[in-house]
């Protein structure tokens, strides 16, 4: 997003930005209805006997930071992975940008421009920053092994490797880890690991991004930082749903909460309507607080 | 040794033509290495008192197994130590090579003036492609149902994979069968003969000056065709480093280290790991098919036995010193497992009948131990130095668990090899030089 898409040489992903901008500068003035971004309905998936999701409803408006919050236990990370193709549901569907990608496998999901990041960071710890940047791409000529392997041909593949050098230092410098580049990526900070993730998971062009607790373990001022990050790509048409414990900082900056207990979705709304639901101070605080 | 391989990273950082002086440099580790292991041979043969042509023939052997290891030490680089793909069927590979060529090359029923087994009489060059396309594809069907098993269960298949070769290999029902009036097969136990190698074909009749002046100047004329079939197995092994060093530092190499790491986060960055896998290992098994080819294919005859996994723990030994990732450390741990613990044992037996006079054998352990009671060590002696092959075991024990303790990772382990096509440690210094430039100076000069 930051550093333009002028590496992707996919006309598809050109067209999916020109969208994302589009409905950022105004959901409404595409000519169709405000169609939501991601829709999950009645989600179900049971593990041996325990229903881990028993009816997950939502929708993700796009352009919009949406907070998924819960109790532990509540099916949040469960809801994440059934979204993004970890595993299939046992029944409801995921519709993604109007599609049906109910149970595709999640290179296909992220593909399609669903990007998730992972509640433990999952860097590639034996690569450094840069390298883990660069992974990401789509569509990149010198993943076909001939290309990279053949004289005539490996000339395209450095070309198109100085783009994605480049995009990936942008993306680098937005997040401020630039100064890591060359680092292994096994050796940074917890927080720094997480900036290092968000940055990947951008590197794809994602038309949403499904953030898993991407504050947890990050001290205040990486947090801050991180959240900065959030929000200014959020104002440029970015799509988030994220998972997170603390509430204040959900009612704060999300526009949309979804509030889920006990494998269901419970409520939705904005904050200010869910912070008034009785149920939800309930769900959250067993009750004993009222 | 160690220090070479700790004092890579500060030198490369050093140097300004990053790509060029990389090459030498790595060039100059193994070059010391091999001058390294060289010297001490020619001392042992000078011990020994060999002649010009015993040294030459000595080098020859000891050149010849490091090439043909290496090659199979940067295959099991390119699946380990890159793609995190534990291949423990090394020899399957191999064999499948060499025995399709040798059944597709061998002369038609008929036409065989020997009357060894006969083959599809197919020309020498099509029975190679053969024979690669042969292992790529049952590389294939190797990893086809198997690549969704973690590293572990993997391991156990590429293995059993290999064993079912071999068995299937040694098969009387296959020794000789015909399908479609063709009469063909594997020699069963027994083995086959294999196909004439071209090398030697060509110094026995167009060459045959060459031998005779070589001849001339007093040494074995046969060491003429050995020597050039090395320098044939140099530039193979040539071919396979740039092939597979290109396949690492590139986009493709670089999502092959991404699963390495993390399969699953490279799933959810839109990479079809599966196939990324497959192609990875392919790519490998035909290199593993060609190798065979040429080193048990080139000794005129094969049977099954040659195909026991001995042979890939071996190979894996050689990584494992180098350090699993780094092909120049594949190469230099090769150079060392052959030069130490392969050919080592058998030279210092040498050495030892040389200069210690000893007498008779001693062909059991209770012999050697029942000698040393009677106050006579030299029984034992003889007795350990009558398992050459044993004591190889013994070394390869000691020298694994020496190395370890220093270089955990082994001696490159420590390496990094950035997976770029292009120089990722230059941009980073340039961007950073122009940031510098840019902050203090606003901008000067670049």
């Amino acid at each position: 997003m930051t550093a333009s898409s002028d590496v992707d040489a996919t006309d598809e992903t050109e067209l999916d930005d020109a969208d994302a901008d589009e409905r950022a500068a105004d959901p409404d003035a595409t000519g169709r209805p405000a169609e939501p971004l991601l829709e999950v309905d009645s989600l179900t998936k049971s593990f041996g006997g325990i229903d881990a999701l028993n009816g997950v409803t939502f929708d993700v408006t796009a352009g919009m930071l949406t907070g998924l919050i819960g109790p532990n236990g509540a099916g949040k990370s469960t809801t994440f992975n059934v979204i993004s193709g970890v595993f299939p549901p046992d029944s409801g569907t995921v519709r993604f940008g109007g599609e049906d990608v109910t149970g595709l496998a999640p290179n296909e999901t992220a593909s399609r421009g669903l990007v998730r990041t992972f509640q433990m960071a999952r860097e590639f710890r034996n690569m450094t920053v840069l390298e883990n940047l660069m992974v990401a791409p789509k569509a990149q000529v010198g993943e076909t092994a001939w290309r990279s392997v053949l004289p005539g041909a490996r000339g395209a593949v450095s070309d198109q490797e100085e783009e994605v050098f480049e995009r990936a230092w942008s993306m680098l410098e937005f997040f401020d880890i630039d100064h890591l580049a060359l680092e292994n990526a096994g050796n940074l900070s917890g927080g720094q690991r997480k900036l290092l993730e968000l940055a990947r998971a951008l590197m794809l062009d994602p038309e949403m991004l499904l953030l898993d607790e991407p504050f947890a373990g990050v001290n205040p001022s990486l947090e801050s930082k991180l959240l900065e990050r959030i929000e200014t790509l959020r104002d440029r048409g970015q799509t988030f749903l994220l998972v997170e414990h603390d509430m204040d900082l959900i009612m704060e900056h999300c526009e949309r909460v979804i509030v889920m207990h006990q494998g269901r979705t419970l409520v939705t709304g904005t904050p200010e309507e869910v912070q008034s639901q009785e149920e939800v101070v309930e769900a959250y605080l067993g009750g004993n607080v009222a | 040794m160690s220090d070479d391989a700790t004092a890579g990273g500060p030198v490369e950082a050093r140097l300004p033509a990053w790509a060029a002086d990389y090459w030498a440099n790595d060039l100059v580790k193994i070059g010391a290495t091999l001058a390294a292991v060289y010297a001490v041979y020619l001392v042992i043969g000078a011990l020994l008192g060999y002649d010009l042509s015993g040294q030459l023939n000595s080098l020859r052997r000891l050149t010849f197994l490091i090439v043909l290891y290496s090659i199979a030490a940067l295959v099991v680089n390119l699946h380990w130590g890159y793609s995190g793909l534990f291949n423990i069927g090394v020899v399957g590979f191999m064999a499948t090579g060499v025995y399709t060529t040798t059944m597709l090359s061998r002369p038609l029923q008929g036409q065989n003036p020997t009357g060894t087994l006969p083959g599809l009489g197919l020309p020498f060059p099509v029975a190679v492609v053969g024979g690669v396309l042969a292992a790529a594809a049952v590389g294939y069907v190797a990893a086809l149902p198997s690549l969704r098993l973690r590293d572990d269960y993997f391991a156990i298949v590429t293995l059993a994979f290999a064993e079912i070769i071999r068995i299937t290999v040694k098969a009387s029902e296959l020794q000789e069968f015909t399908v479609f009036g063709v009469t063909l097969g594997t020699g069963g136990g027994r083995g086959i003969r294999t196909y004439p190698n071209p090398v030697d074909e060509f110094f026995a009749g167009p060459g045959q000056p060459v031998v005779e002046a070589v001849s001339a100047l007093g040494v074995d004329g046969s060491l003429v065709a050995g020597w050039a079939f090395v320098l044939v197995l140099v530039v193979l092994l040539a071919g396979v480093y740039l092939l597979i060093t290109r396949l690492a530092e590139s986009p493709f190499g670089r999502v092959l280290k991404a699963i390495r790491d993390d399969e699953q986060a490279t799933l959810g960055l839109a990479k079809d790991t599966a196939s990324f896998k497959i192609r990875a290992f392919i790519v490998g098994c035909a290199v593993l098919g060609l190798l065979g080819i040429v080193w048990q294919g080139s000794q005129g005859y094969v049977s099954p036995s040659l195909f026991i996994p001995q042979l890939t723990f071996f190979i894996w030994i050689a990584v494992i010193v180098g350090g699993a990732g780094s092909n120049t450390g594949s190469i230099v741990g090769t150079i060392l497992f052959v030069g130490v613990v392969y050919l080592g044992p058998d030279y210092l037996r040498r050495l030892v009948e040389e200069y210690v006079s000893l007498s008779g054998s001693v062909p059991t352990f209770p012999g050697a131990v029942g000698a040393l009671a009677g106050g006579d060590p030299q029984g034992v002696l003889l007795y350990t130095l009558d398992q050459t092959s044993t004591l190889r075991v013994v070394l390869t024990g000691v020298f694994l668990v020496w190395l370890l303790r220093t270089n955990p990772d082994g001696l490159f382990g420590d390496r990094r090899e950035i997976a770029s096509s292009i120089d990722l440690e230059d941009r980073v210094e340039r961007r950073r030089a122009r940031g510098d430039a840019d902050g203090q100076e606003g901008g000067g000069s670049e």
